[in-house]
């Protein structure tokens, strides 16, 4: 986190050069990775997060893709929807980037894809999870290396109702992410047989929760169900535990509600259960040599956010890899990137029509402040995108 | 909702309403009497949860860090007022209002270069680390209860010097004319000091004391600068009795509104400021 005031910085030039000359031109241009993520405000650990993972990626390619160097322009969106389309023109028109990655804030992806769709800019999104990204929204330069809201609520529908849940309290902020979130669940638990008592849509971004969980502890549900995220997921968390309704209602939740902040939880989050499509214990060499590396160039342990900015790296480096480092060829490229397969931290991954994740979703438990993979929830989960067959 | 939910939510209401009074009373002195829109106000809410933050993991100890917080945030308050506004008085209200925002950007930044992007949160501090049997399932943190106390005893002691102290009647006559005040000899410039750094000071400690209660994450002042405004302005700009009544208004309005009317939940404050500006368009203790 030491190199965000640079905004623009040039990676390692020795080393790799010598040994990668025999691809690439050697006066060809350096690649420029456009990074429209947030640096500032409620939302700076994911760019920062985001950033880490994907500059560890292609270090370790010795900072080269398809055997150019690369360039990094680091622009703060600030998850500021307004600013996103203008921000997204600069990096484009401006400074002439090969790929924008970003963002982390759906609304600020609203504003990105309009101009992407006007310039046909290769667009890789590490984060934001509003589904019509890769369905309504359907483009070809558009992928996502994240998830979806509905990827990963869906799953636990299931499992809320294999545990033995019959009456759900489902409670989100009053926000596209979060209802698209709930509905994902509500869909599953439903199919399953199982009832939704009561949808609480909170004003976003209020943390004041003690009036909901007064309503919650009155309703009796048998679960609760819900997504929040950053300071509002160790809010609730907090808050929730504080009640003491977690003795007699189980929290689940989206992964979100915990991940990247189980220090802040303090000992609140111990027991609650979530789904996501990666827990930094999953049991695999592709994860645990990440964790390692990451651990050693930033001191400190990966989240998912990480992976997602390190799996938009790998999934470059494959893809220039496939091209041999041409990106005039803008259809090859486009090719090249939907057939990657990664062999992820998170598990295998691959890409659906719709340039979004096949991937597994976890259910997670926390103990002794660590996500612990209780099960596979789904195994290689594909988004039925209906509108958005490429 | 039977009674004894009705009860807890009652609670609720009380207790969130208190501690808005805290966080807008800054706001309502500098407002009040210095004619100053601080749009900082929540900035340095923030910056008092973080300051608390840090000095607790240092010290181990959640009270010792208030005692030494409390005056970095009044010597804060000191050089912002002495270094910048002090310079802006004789201009256009736009200029202070220009150089408040300003600081909300400075603020959240250093908070940045200090402290990071992470979400962090500080324990309840001892001895009310404990809760309360409400209902069958439902607890009630004691330090809930703490704070409620030690927001009315401030509560009772800003009425108590405003009422009746000789500073307290430059307070109340600054708020109605400044010129005057000035005309008869007081140091306006000194007040003006000191009500800055005491608004400041009050604004971080609600911060500080409401640590233990929230999650302490970059822009958490940011949504409370609002809420702060439509206390200030229900009650009556620069009336802390206005404040105190305004805030559990909204207090109580934010916590049935949200459970009974969930459609209208976000827009709920408005209504009611907007209500009582069409019966009392300068506020209710003006």
């Amino acid at each position: 986190m030491n190199n965000i005031f640079k905004k623009t910085a040039v990676a390692s030039l020795i080393g790799a050069g010598v040994l990668t000359a025999g691809i690439a031109n050697a006066d060809e241009h350096p690649i420029k990775l456009g990074l429209l993520l947030p640096y500032s405000g409620t939302y700076t650990a994911l760019g920062e997060a985001i950033t880490n993972g994907l500059k560890l990626a292609i270090e370790q390619q010795d900072g080269h893709l398809g055997g150019r160097d690369v360039e990094f322009v680091e622009l703060d969106s600030e998850a500021n929807p307004s600013k996103a389309p203008q921000n997204m023109s600069r990096l484009v028109k401006g400074d002439n980037v090969d790929f924008v990655i970003g963002p982390v804030h759906s609304g600020v992806a609203m504003g990105m894809l309009r101009v992407a769709k006007q310039t046909g800019a290769i667009t890789i999104i590490p984060n934001a999870g509003l589904g019509a990204a890769t369905n309504e929204l359907c483009m070809p330069n558009v992928f996502r290396t994240s998830f979806s809201m509905w990827q990963n609520s869906y799953p636990m529908g299931k499992v809320a109702y294999d545990q033995g849940h019959r009456k759900v309290v489902t409670i989100t902020w009053d926000y596209a992410g979060g209802k698209e979130d709930i509905a994902g669940f509500e869909q599953a638990f439903t199919e399953a047989g199982g009832e939704i008592v009561e949808q609480i849509l909170v004003p976003f971004p209020s943390t004041e929760f003690q009036s909901y969980l007064t309503q919650i502890a009155s309703l009796k549900p048998d679960a609760v169900y819900t997504f929040f995220a950053g300071g509002g997921g160790v809010s609730f968390v907090r808050d929730y535990a504080a009640s003491g309704l977690k003795e007699s209602i189980p929290l689940l939740g989206s992964g979100f509600l915990t991940e990247g902040n189980a220090k802040a939880l303090d000992g609140a989050g111990e027991g609650v259960q979530t789904t996501l499509h990666y827990a930094e214990t999953i049991e695999s060499e592709a994860n645990r040599d990440f964790v390692e590396a990451y651990n050693n160039a930033y001191g400190e342990l990966p989240d998912t956010y990480a992976v997602q900015g390190y799996d938009t790296g790998m999934m470059l480096a494959q893809a220039m890899y496939a091209v041999k480092g041409n990106t005039e060829d803008k259809e090859a490229l486009i090719e090249a990137l939907s057939r990657v397969h990664l062999n992820s931290p998170r598990g295998p991954m691959t890409f659906s029509d719709s340039h979004h994740p096949i991937q597994n979703v976890y259910l997670r438990e926390i103990r002794d402040g660590k996500h612990n993979v209780v099960d596979l929830a789904y195994e290689q989960l594909e988004v039925p995108d209906d509108a958005c067959q490429l | 909702m039977d009674l004894a939910f009705f009860g807890v939510q009652l609670l609720n209401g009380l207790q969130y309403g208190l501690l808005l009074f805290l966080i807008a009373s800054g706001l309502t002195l500098i407002f009040g009497i210095m004619g100053i829109i601080n749009l900082a106000h929540g900035a340095m809410y923030m910056i008092g949860a973080y300051l608390v933050y840090d000095l607790t993991m240092r010290l181990g100890n959640f009270w010792l860090a208030i005692v030494i917080a409390i005056p970095i945030a009044i010597v804060l308050g000191l050089i912002i007022e002495r270094l910048f506004l002090d310079t802006l008085y004789k201009r256009d209200h736009l200029y202070q209002v220009l150089l408040t925002f300003g600081l909300i950007l400075v603020l959240n930044e250093a908070q940045r270069i200090i402290w990071g992007g992470d979400v962090h949160s500080v324990p309840v501090p001892a001895p009310f680390d404990a809760s309360l049997q409400l209902t069958d399932n439902l607890q009630y943190s004691v330090y809930r209860l703490f704070v409620m106390g030690v927001c009315l005893a401030l509560a009772g002691a800003i009425y108590w010097v405003i009422r009746h102290t000789r500073l307290g009647i430059i307070i109340r006559a600054g708020a109605v004319n400044r010129d005057m005040v000035e005309g008869l000899g007081i140091n306006v410039r000194t007040l003006f000091t000191l009500i800055f750094s005491v608004g400041v000071a009050l604004t971080a400690f609600a911060g500080m004391i409401a640590a233990p209660l929230t999650s302490i994450a970059p822009g958490m002042g940011d949504s409370i600068l609002i809420t702060c405004f439509v206390v200030v302005v229900i009650g009556g700009i620069g009336s802390i009795k206005g404040a105190f009544w305004g805030a559990i208004l909204i207090g109580m309005a934010e916590t049935f509104g949200s459970v009974l009317i969930p459609s209208l939940a976000s827009m709920v404050i408005y209504l009611i400021m907007a209500a009582v500006l069409l019966v009392k368009p300068r506020g209710l203790f003006a």
